[in-house]
Protein backbone atom coordinates (compact mmCIF):
# COMPACT_ATOMS: atom_id res chain seq x y z
CA UNK A 1 0.00 0.00 0.00
CA UNK A 2 2.66 2.37 1.01
CA UNK A 3 4.28 1.69 -2.48
CA UNK A 4 1.34 2.79 -4.15
CA UNK A 5 1.25 5.74 -2.26
CA UNK A 6 4.95 6.64 -2.66
CA UNK A 7 4.54 6.17 -6.46
CA UNK A 8 1.27 8.38 -6.56
CA UNK A 9 3.35 10.61 -4.88
CA UNK A 10 6.19 10.79 -6.78
CA UNK A 11 4.59 10.03 -10.28
CA UNK A 12 1.21 12.18 -9.86
CA UNK A 13 1.18 13.26 -13.49
CA UNK A 14 1.73 9.72 -14.91
CA UNK A 15 -1.69 8.39 -12.76
CA UNK A 16 -3.73 11.65 -14.19
CA UNK A 17 -3.00 10.42 -17.59
CA UNK A 18 -3.46 6.83 -17.14
CA UNK A 19 -6.58 7.58 -15.67
CA UNK A 20 -7.70 10.70 -18.15
CA UNK A 21 -6.98 7.66 -21.06
CA UNK A 22 -8.69 5.31 -19.56
CA UNK A 23 -11.74 7.63 -18.97
CA UNK A 24 -11.32 8.75 -22.56
CA UNK A 25 -11.79 5.15 -23.97
CA UNK A 26 -15.22 4.31 -21.68
CA UNK A 27 -16.23 7.76 -23.21
CA UNK A 28 -15.72 6.62 -26.65
CA UNK A 29 -17.22 3.33 -26.73
CA UNK A 30 -20.42 3.97 -24.47
CA UNK A 31 -20.67 6.99 -26.84
CA UNK A 32 -20.54 4.80 -29.69
CA UNK A 33 -22.55 1.89 -27.71
CA UNK A 34 -25.64 4.52 -26.64
CA UNK A 35 -25.79 6.14 -30.53
CA UNK A 36 -25.55 2.18 -31.63
CA UNK A 37 -27.78 0.62 -28.90
CA UNK A 38 -30.44 3.24 -27.98
CA UNK A 39 -31.69 3.26 -32.32
CA UNK A 40 -31.38 -0.48 -32.10
CA UNK A 41 -33.28 -1.25 -29.23
CA UNK A 42 -36.01 1.23 -30.28
CA UNK A 43 -36.19 -0.67 -33.80
CA UNK A 44 -36.65 -4.08 -32.81
CA UNK A 45 -38.96 -3.21 -30.13
CA UNK A 46 -41.46 -1.74 -32.91
CA UNK A 47 -44.83 -3.77 -33.81
CA UNK A 48 -44.60 -6.74 -35.87
CA UNK A 49 -40.32 -7.13 -35.48
CA UNK A 50 -40.47 -9.92 -32.43
CA UNK A 51 -39.58 -12.04 -34.73
CA UNK A 52 -35.53 -9.32 -35.42
CA UNK A 53 -35.83 -8.58 -31.35
CA UNK A 54 -35.33 -12.34 -30.36
CA UNK A 55 -31.97 -13.08 -31.92
CA UNK A 56 -30.67 -9.66 -32.19
CA UNK A 57 -31.06 -9.62 -27.91
CA UNK A 58 -30.05 -13.24 -27.86
CA UNK A 59 -27.47 -12.66 -29.58
CA UNK A 60 -26.00 -9.73 -27.76
CA UNK A 61 -26.47 -11.82 -24.78
CA UNK A 62 -23.66 -14.43 -26.27
CA UNK A 63 -21.55 -11.88 -26.46
CA UNK A 64 -21.84 -10.76 -23.03
CA UNK A 65 -20.92 -14.71 -22.06
CA UNK A 66 -17.68 -14.20 -23.84
CA UNK A 67 -14.66 -13.51 -21.58
CA UNK A 68 -13.69 -10.38 -22.19
CA UNK A 69 -9.91 -11.61 -22.95
CA UNK A 70 -11.40 -13.84 -25.50
CA UNK A 71 -12.92 -11.06 -26.78
CA UNK A 72 -10.14 -8.77 -27.08
CA UNK A 73 -8.53 -11.72 -28.95
CA UNK A 74 -11.14 -12.55 -31.67
CA UNK A 75 -11.51 -8.52 -32.21
CA UNK A 76 -7.93 -8.45 -32.98
CA UNK A 77 -8.17 -11.60 -35.20
CA UNK A 78 -10.72 -10.28 -37.07
CA UNK A 79 -9.07 -6.66 -37.92
CA UNK A 80 -5.78 -8.59 -39.14
CA UNK A 81 -7.65 -10.75 -41.35
CA UNK A 82 -9.56 -7.44 -42.53
CA UNK A 83 -5.62 -6.50 -42.96
CA UNK A 84 -6.28 -3.54 -40.20
CA UNK A 85 -4.30 -3.01 -37.37
CA UNK A 86 -5.08 -4.99 -34.72
CA UNK A 87 -3.46 -3.73 -31.69
CA UNK A 88 -4.06 -0.12 -30.14
CA UNK A 89 -7.25 2.02 -29.37
CA UNK A 90 -9.18 1.28 -31.97
CA UNK A 91 -9.67 -2.68 -31.66
CA UNK A 92 -10.45 -1.94 -27.92
CA UNK A 93 -13.09 0.59 -28.41
CA UNK A 94 -14.83 -2.02 -30.98
CA UNK A 95 -14.77 -5.04 -27.94
CA UNK A 96 -16.04 -2.47 -25.64
CA UNK A 97 -18.86 -1.34 -27.54
CA UNK A 98 -19.74 -4.89 -28.07
CA UNK A 99 -19.98 -5.86 -24.43
CA UNK A 100 -21.85 -2.32 -23.66
CA UNK A 101 -24.90 -3.27 -26.12
CA UNK A 102 -26.32 -6.07 -24.20
CA UNK A 103 -27.44 -4.04 -21.32
CA UNK A 104 -28.63 -1.01 -23.31
CA UNK A 105 -30.07 -2.61 -26.22
CA UNK A 106 -31.93 -4.97 -23.12
CA UNK A 107 -33.16 -2.21 -21.88
CA UNK A 108 -34.48 0.24 -24.36
CA UNK A 109 -35.75 -2.84 -25.19
CA UNK A 110 -37.89 -3.40 -22.43
CA UNK A 111 -38.63 0.05 -21.50
CA UNK A 112 -40.45 0.99 -25.00
CA UNK A 113 -42.25 -2.64 -24.24
CA UNK A 114 -43.34 -2.37 -20.83
CA UNK A 115 -44.81 1.28 -21.25
CA UNK A 116 -48.96 1.11 -19.98
CA UNK A 117 -50.99 0.06 -22.80
CA UNK A 118 -53.43 2.55 -21.60
CA UNK A 119 -50.57 5.21 -22.72
CA UNK A 120 -50.37 3.99 -25.83
CA UNK A 121 -54.23 4.18 -25.97
CA UNK A 122 -54.63 7.75 -25.15
CA UNK A 123 -51.94 8.80 -27.56
CA UNK A 124 -53.62 6.62 -30.53
CA UNK A 125 -57.31 7.70 -29.60
CA UNK A 126 -56.16 11.02 -29.38
CA UNK A 127 -54.88 10.63 -33.21
CA UNK A 128 -50.85 10.60 -32.25
CA UNK A 129 -49.07 8.73 -35.78
CA UNK A 130 -46.20 6.28 -34.50
CA UNK A 131 -44.27 8.38 -34.75
CA UNK A 132 -45.55 11.14 -32.77
CA UNK A 133 -46.33 8.22 -30.27
CA UNK A 134 -42.88 7.19 -29.99
CA UNK A 135 -41.42 10.13 -29.23
CA UNK A 136 -43.86 11.84 -27.57
CA UNK A 137 -45.22 9.14 -25.21
CA UNK A 138 -43.14 5.91 -25.67
CA UNK A 139 -39.45 7.18 -25.02
CA UNK A 140 -40.37 9.98 -22.66
CA UNK A 141 -41.61 7.33 -19.99
CA UNK A 142 -38.64 4.74 -21.36
CA UNK A 143 -35.94 7.28 -20.22
CA UNK A 144 -35.09 6.26 -16.41
CA UNK A 145 -34.71 2.32 -17.51
CA UNK A 146 -32.80 2.87 -20.33
CA UNK A 147 -30.74 5.63 -18.27
CA UNK A 148 -30.28 3.05 -15.84
CA UNK A 149 -29.34 0.24 -19.17
CA UNK A 150 -26.50 3.46 -19.82
CA UNK A 151 -25.36 3.68 -16.03
CA UNK A 152 -24.83 -0.20 -15.86
CA UNK A 153 -22.80 -0.04 -19.15
CA UNK A 154 -20.51 2.64 -18.16
CA UNK A 155 -19.58 1.04 -14.78
CA UNK A 156 -19.08 -2.68 -16.63
CA UNK A 157 -16.65 -0.97 -19.30
CA UNK A 158 -14.68 0.82 -16.38
CA UNK A 159 -13.81 -2.09 -15.57
CA UNK A 160 -13.53 -4.25 -18.89
CA UNK A 161 -11.22 -1.26 -20.17
CA UNK A 162 -8.75 -2.26 -17.86
CA UNK A 163 -7.83 -5.31 -19.84
CA UNK A 164 -7.90 -3.39 -22.73
CA UNK A 165 -4.60 -2.79 -22.09
CA UNK A 166 -3.22 -6.44 -22.94
CA UNK A 167 -3.77 -4.74 -26.38
CA UNK A 168 -2.17 -2.27 -26.07
CA UNK A 169 -5.26 0.78 -25.23
CA UNK A 170 -3.40 2.71 -22.57
CA UNK A 171 -5.43 3.66 -19.39
CA UNK A 172 -5.38 2.31 -15.72
CA UNK A 173 -4.95 -1.31 -16.95
CA UNK A 174 -1.61 -0.66 -18.28
CA UNK A 175 -0.09 -0.06 -14.72
CA UNK A 176 -2.20 -3.36 -13.52
CA UNK A 177 -0.38 -5.18 -17.04
CA UNK A 178 2.65 -3.63 -16.53
CA UNK A 179 2.65 -4.79 -12.55
CA UNK A 180 1.52 -8.24 -12.85
CA UNK A 181 4.57 -8.83 -15.76
CA UNK A 182 7.95 -6.76 -13.48
CA UNK A 183 5.85 -8.04 -10.10
CA UNK A 184 5.51 -4.36 -9.03
CA UNK A 185 3.20 -4.04 -6.60
CA UNK A 186 2.83 -0.47 -5.99
CA UNK A 187 1.81 -0.27 -9.71
CA UNK A 188 -0.77 -3.11 -9.75
CA UNK A 189 -2.43 -1.26 -6.45
CA UNK A 190 -2.22 2.23 -8.20
CA UNK A 191 -3.80 0.92 -11.45
CA UNK A 192 -6.46 -1.62 -8.80
CA UNK A 193 -7.48 0.99 -6.78
CA UNK A 194 -7.49 3.79 -9.75
CA UNK A 195 -10.07 1.32 -11.53
CA UNK A 196 -12.49 0.91 -8.60
CA UNK A 197 -12.33 4.42 -7.65
CA UNK A 198 -13.03 5.30 -10.85
CA UNK A 199 -16.31 2.77 -10.93
CA UNK A 200 -17.66 3.98 -7.97
CA UNK A 201 -17.44 7.68 -8.92
CA UNK A 202 -19.00 7.08 -12.38
CA UNK A 203 -21.87 5.06 -10.77
CA UNK A 204 -22.73 8.28 -8.48
CA UNK A 205 -22.18 10.42 -11.61
CA UNK A 206 -24.60 8.51 -13.57
CA UNK A 207 -27.18 7.97 -11.20
CA UNK A 208 -27.39 12.11 -10.97
CA UNK A 209 -27.43 12.53 -14.44
CA UNK A 210 -30.40 9.58 -14.62
CA UNK A 211 -32.56 11.57 -12.30
CA UNK A 212 -31.58 14.74 -14.17
CA UNK A 213 -32.91 13.32 -17.92
CA UNK A 214 -35.70 12.23 -16.06
CA UNK A 215 -38.88 13.90 -17.15
CA UNK A 216 -39.93 16.05 -14.05
CA UNK A 217 -42.94 14.49 -14.06
CA UNK A 218 -42.25 11.07 -13.22
CA UNK A 219 -39.57 11.83 -10.48
CA UNK A 220 -42.00 12.07 -7.65
CA UNK B 1 -74.53 12.90 -35.86
CA UNK B 2 -73.29 9.00 -35.56
CA UNK B 3 -74.56 6.15 -36.98
CA UNK B 4 -74.02 2.35 -37.07
CA UNK B 5 -75.36 0.23 -39.22
CA UNK B 6 -74.94 -3.66 -39.20
CA UNK B 7 -71.47 -3.22 -37.75
CA UNK B 8 -70.25 -6.55 -36.56
CA UNK B 9 -66.43 -7.30 -35.11
CA UNK B 10 -65.03 -10.73 -35.28
CA UNK B 11 -61.75 -10.50 -33.51
CA UNK B 12 -59.17 -13.04 -34.63
CA UNK B 13 -59.52 -15.94 -32.03
CA UNK B 14 -62.98 -16.27 -33.20
CA UNK B 15 -64.90 -13.72 -29.86
CA UNK B 16 -67.96 -12.16 -31.96
CA UNK B 17 -67.55 -8.60 -29.95
CA UNK B 18 -70.32 -6.84 -31.90
CA UNK B 19 -72.86 -8.63 -34.14
CA UNK B 20 -74.87 -6.32 -36.42
CA UNK B 21 -75.27 -3.88 -33.95
CA UNK B 22 -77.75 -0.53 -35.85
CA UNK B 23 -78.31 2.37 -33.69
CA UNK B 24 -77.83 6.29 -34.44
CA UNK B 25 -76.66 8.78 -31.87
CA UNK B 26 -78.51 12.45 -32.46
CA UNK B 27 -76.62 15.82 -32.14
CA UNK B 28 -75.82 16.68 -29.15
CA UNK B 29 -77.00 13.24 -26.82
CA UNK B 30 -75.52 11.34 -24.78
CA UNK B 31 -75.64 7.62 -24.95
CA UNK B 32 -74.67 5.23 -22.80
CA UNK B 33 -73.29 2.00 -23.50
CA UNK B 34 -74.36 -0.38 -20.79
CA UNK B 35 -73.92 -3.96 -20.40
CA UNK B 36 -71.98 -6.63 -18.03
CA UNK B 37 -68.38 -6.71 -18.81
CA UNK B 38 -67.40 -8.57 -21.83
CA UNK B 39 -70.77 -7.48 -23.45
CA UNK B 40 -69.07 -5.53 -26.27
CA UNK B 41 -69.58 -1.83 -25.06
CA UNK B 42 -66.03 -1.09 -24.96
CA UNK B 43 -65.32 -2.03 -28.46
CA UNK B 44 -68.60 -0.71 -29.76
CA UNK B 45 -67.11 2.81 -28.30
CA UNK B 46 -63.31 2.04 -29.70
CA UNK B 47 -64.50 1.28 -33.44
CA UNK B 48 -66.45 4.69 -34.24
CA UNK B 49 -62.49 6.20 -33.73
CA UNK B 50 -61.08 3.13 -35.53
CA UNK B 51 -58.96 1.96 -32.56
CA UNK B 52 -60.73 -1.20 -33.54
CA UNK B 53 -60.96 -1.88 -37.39
CA UNK B 54 -64.88 -3.25 -37.92
CA UNK B 55 -65.08 -6.68 -39.98
CA UNK B 56 -68.52 -5.24 -41.59
CA UNK B 57 -71.24 -2.93 -41.81
CA UNK B 58 -70.56 0.82 -41.67
CA UNK B 59 -69.99 3.88 -39.20
CA UNK B 60 -71.23 6.91 -40.56
CA UNK B 61 -70.23 10.32 -38.54
CA UNK B 62 -72.16 13.49 -39.98
CA UNK B 63 -72.91 11.33 -42.49
CA UNK B 64 -69.38 10.62 -43.70
CA UNK B 65 -68.27 6.69 -43.90
CA UNK B 66 -65.66 7.01 -40.97
CA UNK B 67 -63.74 4.37 -42.77
CA UNK B 68 -63.10 6.98 -45.67
CA UNK B 69 -61.23 9.41 -43.37
CA UNK B 70 -57.77 9.19 -42.28
CA UNK B 71 -57.22 7.28 -39.26
CA UNK B 72 -55.45 10.12 -37.19
CA UNK B 73 -57.55 13.00 -38.61
CA UNK B 74 -60.62 11.15 -37.56
CA UNK B 75 -59.40 10.62 -33.79
CA UNK B 76 -57.84 14.32 -33.70
CA UNK B 77 -61.64 15.47 -34.36
CA UNK B 78 -62.72 13.08 -32.04
CA UNK B 79 -62.87 13.47 -28.10
CA UNK B 80 -61.17 10.69 -25.94
CA UNK B 81 -61.09 10.15 -22.53
CA UNK B 82 -60.41 6.95 -20.63
CA UNK B 83 -60.04 5.90 -17.09
CA UNK B 84 -57.70 8.86 -14.91
CA UNK B 85 -54.27 6.31 -15.95
CA UNK B 86 -54.57 8.10 -19.09
CA UNK B 87 -53.29 11.00 -18.92
CA UNK B 88 -49.32 11.34 -19.18
CA UNK B 89 -47.53 11.46 -16.18
CA UNK B 90 -44.41 13.17 -18.21
CA UNK B 91 -46.61 16.22 -18.99
CA UNK B 92 -47.99 18.88 -17.10
CA UNK B 93 -51.83 19.31 -17.12
CA UNK B 94 -51.13 21.81 -19.56
CA UNK B 95 -49.44 20.08 -21.71
CA UNK B 96 -51.23 17.48 -21.49
CA UNK B 97 -54.90 19.34 -22.40
CA UNK B 98 -52.94 20.83 -25.44
CA UNK B 99 -52.24 17.46 -26.92
CA UNK B 100 -54.71 17.73 -29.93
CA UNK B 101 -54.48 21.52 -30.15
CA UNK B 102 -50.42 20.85 -31.27
CA UNK B 103 -51.24 18.01 -33.16
CA UNK B 104 -53.29 19.74 -35.09
CA UNK B 105 -51.07 22.62 -35.32
CA UNK B 106 -52.93 25.33 -33.39
CA UNK B 107 -50.15 28.79 -32.53
CA UNK B 108 -49.33 28.35 -28.95
CA UNK B 109 -51.42 31.77 -28.39
CA UNK B 110 -54.78 30.11 -29.20
CA UNK B 111 -53.46 27.12 -27.07
CA UNK B 112 -52.95 28.78 -23.85
CA UNK B 113 -56.09 30.41 -24.03
CA UNK B 114 -57.66 27.02 -24.91
CA UNK B 115 -56.17 25.32 -21.46
CA UNK B 116 -57.20 28.17 -19.55
CA UNK B 117 -60.58 28.27 -20.61
CA UNK B 118 -60.97 24.25 -20.24
CA UNK B 119 -59.61 24.43 -16.70
CA UNK B 120 -62.17 27.37 -15.87
CA UNK B 121 -64.96 25.21 -17.21
CA UNK B 122 -63.64 22.20 -14.67
CA UNK B 123 -63.33 25.11 -11.91
CA UNK B 124 -60.05 24.21 -11.47
CA UNK B 125 -57.22 27.16 -11.24
CA UNK B 126 -55.45 27.49 -14.46
CA UNK B 127 -52.84 29.89 -12.21
CA UNK B 128 -52.49 27.12 -9.76
CA UNK B 129 -52.80 24.01 -11.71
CA UNK B 130 -51.07 24.53 -15.22
CA UNK B 131 -47.94 24.07 -14.29
CA UNK B 132 -48.45 20.74 -12.31
CA UNK B 133 -48.09 16.85 -13.21
CA UNK B 134 -50.72 14.32 -12.76
CA UNK B 135 -48.61 13.10 -9.69
CA UNK B 136 -49.45 16.32 -7.62
CA UNK B 137 -53.65 16.26 -8.61
CA UNK B 138 -55.97 14.11 -6.16
CA UNK B 139 -58.45 11.52 -8.02
CA UNK B 140 -60.61 13.63 -8.90
CA UNK B 141 -58.79 16.36 -10.18
CA UNK B 142 -57.18 14.17 -12.62
CA UNK B 143 -60.55 13.31 -13.97
CA UNK B 144 -61.42 16.31 -14.59
CA UNK B 145 -58.08 16.94 -16.24
CA UNK B 146 -58.93 14.01 -18.16
CA UNK B 147 -62.34 15.50 -18.92
CA UNK B 148 -60.60 18.80 -20.47
CA UNK B 149 -58.22 16.81 -22.17
CA UNK B 150 -61.10 15.27 -24.38
CA UNK B 151 -62.44 18.98 -25.10
CA UNK B 152 -58.86 20.01 -25.89
CA UNK B 153 -59.95 20.77 -29.55
CA UNK B 154 -63.53 21.54 -29.27
CA UNK B 155 -64.18 18.62 -30.72
CA UNK B 156 -68.28 17.98 -31.85
CA UNK B 157 -68.19 14.07 -30.50
CA UNK B 158 -66.37 12.43 -27.61
CA UNK B 159 -65.79 9.07 -26.58
CA UNK B 160 -65.90 8.18 -22.82
CA UNK B 161 -64.75 5.05 -21.41
CA UNK B 162 -65.58 5.33 -18.07
CA UNK B 163 -64.46 8.78 -17.39
CA UNK B 164 -65.21 8.57 -13.66
CA UNK B 165 -64.47 4.76 -12.63
CA UNK B 166 -61.81 4.83 -10.73
CA UNK B 167 -62.39 7.23 -7.64
CA UNK B 168 -64.66 7.50 -4.69
CA UNK B 169 -68.46 7.56 -5.20
CA UNK B 170 -69.09 11.13 -3.52
CA UNK B 171 -66.39 12.55 -5.86
CA UNK B 172 -68.57 10.43 -8.44
CA UNK B 173 -71.53 11.45 -7.68
CA UNK B 174 -69.71 15.87 -7.62
CA UNK B 175 -68.26 15.01 -11.31
CA UNK B 176 -71.26 13.75 -13.07
CA UNK B 177 -73.40 16.88 -11.59
CA UNK B 178 -70.53 18.85 -12.82
CA UNK B 179 -70.06 17.08 -15.89
CA UNK B 180 -74.05 17.57 -16.67
CA UNK B 181 -73.95 20.83 -15.98
CA UNK B 182 -71.20 21.42 -18.73
CA UNK B 183 -72.88 19.78 -21.40
CA UNK B 184 -75.76 21.78 -20.90
CA UNK B 185 -73.17 24.50 -22.44
CA UNK B 186 -71.35 22.60 -24.76
CA UNK B 187 -74.00 20.24 -26.24
CA UNK B 188 -71.54 17.85 -27.71
CA UNK B 189 -72.97 14.46 -29.27
CA UNK B 190 -71.40 11.93 -26.40
CA UNK B 191 -70.72 7.91 -26.41
CA UNK B 192 -70.65 7.00 -22.82
CA UNK B 193 -69.24 3.70 -21.42
CA UNK B 194 -70.43 2.10 -18.24
CA UNK B 195 -71.23 -0.68 -16.44
CA UNK B 196 -73.10 1.21 -14.18
CA UNK B 197 -76.97 1.41 -14.39
CA UNK B 198 -77.30 4.09 -11.88
CA UNK B 199 -75.00 6.19 -13.64
CA UNK B 200 -76.87 4.81 -16.86
CA UNK B 201 -79.70 6.24 -15.87
CA UNK B 202 -78.51 9.45 -14.40
CA UNK B 203 -75.88 10.97 -17.62
CA UNK B 204 -78.01 8.99 -20.40
CA UNK B 205 -80.42 10.86 -22.77
CA UNK B 206 -80.71 7.30 -24.22
CA UNK B 207 -79.20 4.19 -22.76
CA UNK B 208 -78.04 0.90 -25.49
CA UNK B 209 -77.60 -1.97 -23.41
CA UNK B 210 -75.79 -5.06 -24.87
CA UNK B 211 -75.53 -8.46 -23.76
CA UNK B 212 -72.91 -10.78 -25.81
CA UNK B 213 -72.14 -8.29 -28.73
CA UNK B 214 -75.81 -7.74 -29.20
CA UNK B 215 -77.74 -4.52 -28.85
CA UNK B 216 -80.57 -5.31 -26.64
CA UNK B 217 -82.71 -2.35 -26.46
CA UNK B 218 -81.92 1.36 -27.20
CA UNK B 219 -83.93 3.56 -25.39
CA UNK B 220 -84.59 6.34 -23.15
CA UNK B 221 -83.82 5.61 -19.52
CA UNK B 222 -87.38 5.41 -18.13
CA UNK B 223 -88.37 3.37 -21.18
CA UNK B 224 -85.34 0.84 -20.34
CA UNK B 225 -86.64 0.94 -16.98
CA UNK B 226 -90.21 0.64 -17.18
CA UNK B 227 -90.53 -1.09 -20.55
CA UNK B 228 -87.99 -3.68 -20.67
CA UNK B 229 -87.91 -5.35 -24.46
CA UNK B 230 -87.17 -8.85 -22.31
CA UNK B 231 -85.80 -10.82 -19.29
CA UNK B 232 -82.67 -9.90 -19.66
CA UNK B 233 -83.38 -6.11 -19.30
CA UNK B 234 -85.73 -6.67 -16.88
CA UNK B 235 -83.03 -8.60 -14.97
CA UNK B 236 -80.26 -6.48 -15.90
CA UNK B 237 -82.89 -3.31 -14.07
CA UNK B 238 -83.02 -5.46 -11.46
CA UNK B 239 -86.01 -5.61 -9.32
CA UNK B 240 -85.60 -2.48 -7.28
CA UNK B 241 -86.47 0.17 -10.24
CA UNK B 242 -88.76 1.95 -8.16
CA UNK B 243 -85.61 3.23 -6.20
CA UNK B 244 -83.83 3.51 -9.65
CA UNK B 245 -86.32 5.44 -10.76
CA UNK B 246 -85.65 8.48 -8.12
CA UNK B 247 -81.93 8.33 -10.50
CA UNK B 248 -84.65 10.00 -13.30
CA UNK B 249 -86.09 12.85 -11.53
CA UNK B 250 -83.79 15.82 -10.59
CA UNK B 251 -84.04 17.55 -7.42
CA UNK B 252 -84.85 20.91 -9.10
CA UNK B 253 -88.58 19.69 -10.55
CA UNK B 254 -89.75 18.47 -7.20
CA UNK B 255 -87.74 21.12 -4.98
CA UNK B 256 -89.81 24.62 -3.24
CA UNK B 257 -87.96 27.29 -5.14
CA UNK B 258 -89.17 29.82 -3.05
CA UNK B 259 -89.63 28.61 0.77
CA UNK B 260 -89.80 30.60 3.77
CA UNK B 261 -86.28 32.19 5.03
CA UNK B 262 -84.88 34.12 7.71
CA UNK B 263 -81.66 35.76 8.42
CA UNK B 264 -79.55 35.52 11.47
CA UNK B 265 -79.67 39.10 12.53
CA UNK B 266 -83.60 38.76 12.61
CA UNK B 267 -85.42 38.12 15.86
CA UNK B 268 -86.65 35.31 16.42
CA UNK B 269 -89.74 36.36 16.73
CA UNK B 270 -89.90 37.09 13.19
CA UNK B 271 -89.43 33.34 12.96
CA UNK B 272 -92.19 32.60 15.08
CA UNK B 273 -94.54 34.50 12.95
CA UNK B 274 -93.80 32.84 9.79
CA UNK B 275 -93.64 29.57 11.20
CA UNK B 276 -97.07 30.09 12.20
CA UNK B 277 -98.48 31.54 9.69
CA UNK B 278 -97.07 28.81 6.95
CA UNK B 279 -97.68 26.17 9.53
CA UNK B 280 -93.91 24.68 9.69
CA UNK B 281 -91.96 24.18 12.35
CA UNK B 282 -88.62 24.48 11.30
CA UNK B 283 -87.06 27.22 8.56
CA UNK B 284 -84.44 27.62 6.36
CA UNK B 285 -81.76 30.08 7.54
CA UNK B 286 -79.29 32.14 4.84
CA UNK B 287 -77.00 34.95 5.56
CA UNK B 288 -77.43 38.35 3.68
CA UNK B 289 -75.72 37.45 0.55
CA UNK B 290 -78.39 34.47 0.30
CA UNK B 291 -75.83 31.46 1.37
CA UNK B 292 -77.46 28.91 3.18
CA UNK B 293 -76.16 28.36 6.59
CA UNK B 294 -78.59 26.10 8.53
CA UNK B 295 -81.92 25.56 10.48
CA UNK B 296 -83.79 27.12 13.03
CA UNK B 297 -86.60 25.22 14.49
CA UNK B 298 -89.91 25.77 16.46
CA UNK B 299 -88.86 24.23 19.69
CA UNK B 300 -85.92 26.51 19.85
CA UNK B 301 -87.50 29.64 19.44
CA UNK B 302 -87.21 30.16 23.09
CA UNK B 303 -84.15 29.86 23.63
CA UNK B 304 -82.57 33.31 22.59
CA UNK B 305 -83.82 36.44 21.21
CA UNK B 306 -82.36 36.78 17.64
CA UNK B 307 -82.18 34.33 15.26
CA UNK B 308 -78.53 33.70 15.04
CA UNK B 309 -78.29 32.60 18.61
CA UNK B 310 -80.76 29.84 17.83
CA UNK B 311 -80.18 28.42 14.64
CA UNK B 312 -78.84 25.20 14.07
CA UNK B 313 -75.99 25.63 11.56
CA UNK B 314 -75.72 22.87 8.94
CA UNK B 315 -73.87 22.31 5.76
CA UNK B 316 -76.18 19.14 4.79
CA UNK B 317 -77.42 20.54 1.71
CA UNK B 318 -77.90 19.31 -2.59
CA UNK B 319 -76.80 20.59 -5.38
CA UNK B 320 -79.93 21.35 -7.84
CA UNK B 321 -78.40 18.92 -10.62
CA UNK B 322 -78.70 15.92 -8.20
CA UNK B 323 -80.59 13.33 -8.94
CA UNK B 324 -83.92 11.90 -6.12
CA UNK B 325 -82.13 8.97 -4.86
CA UNK B 326 -78.69 11.12 -4.26
CA UNK B 327 -80.76 13.81 -2.52
CA UNK B 328 -82.94 11.46 -0.15
CA UNK B 329 -79.81 9.72 1.17
CA UNK B 330 -78.32 12.53 2.44
CA UNK B 331 -81.64 13.33 3.65
CA UNK B 332 -82.04 10.00 5.66
CA UNK B 333 -78.76 10.76 7.05
CA UNK B 334 -79.48 14.45 8.28
CA UNK B 335 -82.95 12.79 10.23
CA UNK B 336 -84.71 15.90 8.97
CA UNK B 337 -87.71 15.59 7.00
CA UNK B 338 -86.17 18.78 4.34
CA UNK B 339 -83.13 19.13 2.38
CA UNK B 340 -81.78 22.42 1.48
CA UNK B 341 -80.95 22.33 -1.92
CA UNK B 342 -78.02 24.92 -3.30
CA UNK B 343 -76.93 26.46 -6.87
CA UNK B 344 -73.55 26.66 -7.89
CA UNK B 345 -72.27 29.10 -5.56
CA UNK B 346 -73.61 27.96 -2.98
CA UNK B 347 -76.73 29.74 -2.71
CA UNK B 348 -79.77 28.69 -1.29
CA UNK B 349 -82.14 27.60 -4.58
CA UNK B 350 -85.02 25.93 -2.76
CA UNK B 351 -85.94 23.14 -0.10
CA UNK B 352 -87.13 19.38 -0.55
CA UNK B 353 -89.87 18.47 1.33
CA UNK B 354 -90.33 14.25 1.94
CA UNK B 355 -93.99 14.76 1.24
CA UNK B 356 -93.04 16.19 -2.05
CA UNK B 357 -91.21 13.40 -2.76
CA UNK B 358 -94.19 10.86 -1.59
CA UNK B 359 -96.11 12.77 -3.39
CA UNK B 360 -93.88 12.26 -6.79
CA UNK B 361 -93.68 8.84 -6.15
CA UNK B 362 -97.31 8.90 -6.12
CA UNK B 363 -97.80 10.02 -8.94
CA UNK B 364 -95.88 7.87 -10.96
CA UNK B 365 -97.03 4.71 -9.45
CA UNK B 366 -100.02 6.01 -10.80
CA UNK B 367 -98.34 6.35 -13.94
CA UNK B 368 -97.68 3.04 -13.93
CA UNK B 369 -94.39 3.32 -13.83
CA UNK B 370 -93.34 1.75 -10.79
CA UNK B 371 -95.51 -0.76 -8.85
Amino acid sequence: MIEAWQFLMRNPEVVAGWTLEHLWIVLVACGFAVILGVPLGIYISGRGREHIADPVLYLAEIMMTVPSLALFGLVMAILASLGLRAIGFTPAIIALIIYAQLPILRNTYTAIRQVDPAMIEAGKGMGMNERQLLFKVKLPLSVPVIMAGVRNAVVMTIAIAAIAAIIGAGGLGKAIWWGLRGARMDLILVGGIGVSILGLLADAFMSRVERWVTPKGLRM
Amino acid sequence: MIRLEEVTKVFPDGTEAIREATFEVEQGEVCVLLGPSGCGKTTTMRVINRLIPITSGKIYIDGVDNSSIDEDELRRNIGYAIQDIGLFPHMTVRQNIETVPVLKGWPKAEREKRVEELLELMRMDPGEFMNRYPSELSGGQRQRVGVARSLGADPQILLMDEPFGAIDPITRIELQDEFLKIQRKIKKTIIFVTHDIYEAIKMGDRIALMNEGRLVQYDTPANLLYRPKNEFVEKFVGTDRALKGLQLIRVKELMCGSPPTVKTDEPAEAARECMEREGINQMVVICKAGKFLGWVEWTDLEKGEMVGEIMKPSSDFATIDAVLNEALSIMLSTRRNSLAIVNEDNGLAGVLSFDAIQEALGEMAQRGEIE
